[in-house]
């Protein structure tokens, strides 16, 4: 006789609870699940706060690199400064430096603000003249060599104004901070609120943020992104073409061909390894290879792309095997049955399958190949450029370059606070190229994506 | 419970398609299939039956080399079709392949349009110069399957979005449209629901007109329906070969009858 038999047909039994109440282990697993719940929500809230404050960061920082305050004012180009002999003999004039020019500016500058009305206050006629960024001399130096015809007439000068008057109208410079700053002074900024008010100080757009090369210390204002952002085009653009064709070659053999024996096991474990080093090693790896023994110019954006092809290679390999191997084995049956050989059953089936997913693993790759800064330091790509590289095919990827990653580390590491909102700035810019590469690749899988 | 419809059996053929001789396959260590003989006659159904892990698969995967692409895989003996060594290191599996279709467990047609599932095999063999012949020949192996009335004006729809017995026939379709000599069919009907498996049926009958037919089934009943010769295998061994009506009503080996009346399996 058991304890069934003699309970189960009086009433409930002892271990049973009535449907209503529920148990209280039923409670405690219920408490557990909630707590789980819990967590959860917590730990995504956490990361979603964390990138909250990191993007808003970035631009409240980084958006003010967009504007540019800019004095706008008339100029006569004085043939008596540019064109001395007065021949218009290019080679005659481009004996005047921007020594020449520089006066040229303040000199003009300071006429317009005398017939604007605008009092100069405690400002001498010197430290007016210095509000204007050494860059305006140098772009209008080459503007009238290239356009001689200029010399004698009334232009209009569009002109930075110093990284200094740059930061006041955008809050970074205050009258406090001014009283300590050997580059302006207290009343150098009440002139500018005149000039503001005058009409010939503004804040923009800069486009030459985007476009204008590197510049130095002494003027941040004039600084941009166009080296950089080439730099990192070609870099991108070579690593694909070094990448896509070798990682999925590679792929392909070790998926379909390679027998599996203890050497494709070695490879499989190394290709595991690689994707693994730390990207430095790379950079090290380049410089003594690429640079040293093969002679290739440094900072050039031919060699940041082999050192960050070697490095994307494993990862755009994985990405490519896992993508095969989703393939169902009975697409291959299939080819198999009914007489298709290997490379058909390649070509034909299982890459036109797994071609979403190479290609949004090789774009991930790309994209955080972008982002790569370590190993461009090693091979001189952190360098100070000021000339743009030339063309692709006239061998601008042997010309020195920088990329983006590492234009926002150099520029975060110089001293000027203008530098520091350019570096915001450049972030930006690079999270902008990521996000389009990261949609492409959305799109390119959506478009592509065939269900079997 | 075994309701065993033996059909009328019509074996006019005795001429012998595919012979094996001493087939012996190894995967690894284990040894998967002990000594087989069988002669699969041409123009004829021929069901192989038995236990999971009996062999069956394994022999019908022979006969298509398709165990070539698995590694571990050892095939011996003599295997030939119409006489010719069908081992023979001159002879092109990709070849044989062509001239022994497979119709696999579960429909697997390609994600690609009807038309160009039926059209894929012909066109890699070049078997059709023109367009004009190729449409031909999709046409003609769709009527063949038995499928060409339901997705004659959807050619370019996709084959994956055909019901499951339907996908059924068009890898059936697929597999004829290269004109092949022997048709292997492991477990066609295992995924399908009895109506698509009743049509399938119907047209693996129909099929004996022009193809010799092999298949490897679970079901007794559906070797009993559709074939004329039956082989039971069992841990590997050939058991017993013969006409599918004495298999199921006269078996001579007792474990072909512990089989067949459910006693092992």
């Amino acid at each position: 006789m058991t304890q069934d038999t003699a309970t189960t047909p009086t009433g409930p039994r002892a271990d049973q609870h009535p449907l209503l109440s529920g148990s209280t282990s039923l409670r405690r697993r219920k408490a557990r699940e909630w707590r789980l719940k819990v967590y959860g929500v917590a730990a995504i809230g956490l990361s979603l706060a964390t990138l909250f404050v990191m993007i808003f960061t970035i631009l409240r920082d980084g958006s003010q690199a967009f504007y540019q305050a800019r004095l706008t004012f008339p100029l006569v180009v004085d043939a008596a400064i540019v064109d001395k002999e007065g021949a218009r003999d290019p080679a005659a004039m481009a004996k005047v430096t921007t020594v020449g020019y520089q006066r040229l500016l303040a000199q003009a500058f300071l006429a317009h603000i005398e017939t604007s009305g605008v009092p100069l206050g405690d400002v001498t006629e010197k430290e007016a003249g210095e509000m204007i960024s050494r860059d305006a001399a140098g772009r209008l130096r080459k503007q009238v060599l290239s356009d001689p015809a200029i010399v004698g007439q009334t232009i209009t000068v569009n002109a930075y104004a110093t990284g200094r008057i740059d930061g006041y109208l955008k809050g970074r410079v205050t009258r406090a901070s001014a009283e300590r700053d050997s580059l302006v002074t207290p009343a150098q900024l009440d002139l500018a609120d005149r000039l503001l008010q005058a009409g010939i100080l503004s804040l923009g757009f800069n486009s030459g943020f985007l476009t204008d090369p590197d510049a130095s210390d002494l003027r941040p204002e004039s600084a941009g992104l166009g080296v950089a952002i080439i730099g990192s085009v070609y870099m991108m653009v070579l690593v694909a073409i070094f990448t896509v064709p070798v990682g999925v070659a590679a792929s392909i053999y070790l998926e379909e061909f390679a027998p599996k024996n203890w050497l494709t096991d070695l490879i499989e474990v190394n290709i595991s390894n690689l994707a693994a080093v730390p990207s430095i090693v790379f950079g090290i790896l380049g410089l003594s290879i690429f640079i040293n023994f093969m002679g290739l110019p440094q900072s050039s954006s031919l060699v940041g792309a082999l050192v960050i092809s070697l490095m994307t290679l494993p990862t755009i390999i994985i990405a490519t095997r896992a993508a095969i191997r989703a393939v169902p084995p009975s697409i291959r049956d299939a080819a198999l049955g009914i007489g298709a050989s290997k490379m058909q059953i390649v070509f034909h089936h299982v890459l036109p399958l797994a071609m979403p997913g190479i290609m949004t693993g090789t774009i991930l790759g790309l994209a955080s190949a972008l982002g790569e800064t370590a190993p461009l330091l090693l091979i001189g790509m952190v360098a100070f450029v000021t000339t743009y590289p030339s063309g692709p095919l006239d061998g601008g990827i042997m010309d020195p370059a920088t990329a983006l990653p590492v234009q926002v580390y150099s520029w975060a590491s110089r001293s000027d606070p203008a530098f520091i909102e350019r570096s915001s700035g450049a972030i930006i810019v690079l999270l902008a190229f990521l996000l389009v590469m990261n949609v492409a690749a959305i799109l390119l899988r959506r478009r592509f994506e065939r269900r079997w | 419970m075994n309701v065993m419809t033996v059909v009328e059996r019509d074996v006019s053929e005795t001429r012998s398609k595919m012979d094996a001789r001493g087939v012996q396959v190894w995967y690894g260590d284990k040894h998967a299939l002990k000594d087989v003989d069988v002669a699969i006659l041409d123009r004829t159904v021929t069901a192989f039956i038995g236990p999971s892990g009996c062999g069956k698969s394994t022999f019908l995967r022979c006969l298509n080399r398709m165990n070539d692409t698995v590694a571990s895989a050892r095939v011996m003996g003599k295997m030939t079709m119409d006489g010719q060594d069908i081992y023979d290191p001159r002879v092109d599996p990709v070849q044989l392949r062509a001239k022994v279709g497979m119709v696999f467990q579960k429909p697997n047609p390609f994600p690609k349009s009807i038309y160009d599932n039926v059209a894929y095999g012909p066109k890699i063999h070049g078997l059709a110069r023109t367009k004009a012949e190729l449409d031909e020949i999709v046409e003609t192996a769709l009527k063949k399957a038995a499928l060409w009335n339901e997705v004659k004006d959807r050619l370019a729809a996709p084959g994956t979005g055909l019901s499951g017995g339907q996908q059924q026939r068009l890898c059936i379709a697929r597999a004829i449209a290269t004109s092949p000599e022997v048709l292997l069919m492991d477990e066609p009907c295992s995924a399908l629901d009895p109506i698509a498996t009743a049509q399938v049926e119907e047209l693996i009958d129909e099929l004996r007109a022009h193809f010799t037919v092999v298949i490897v089934t679970h079901s007794m009943q559906q070797a009993a329906r559709v074939s004329q010769r039956t082989a039971f295998f069992h841990l590997g061994n050939l058991v017993e070969y013969g006409e599918t009506g004495q298999i199921f009503t006269n078996p001579r080996d007792p474990r072909t009858e512990a089989y067949i009346t459910g006693r092992i399996g």
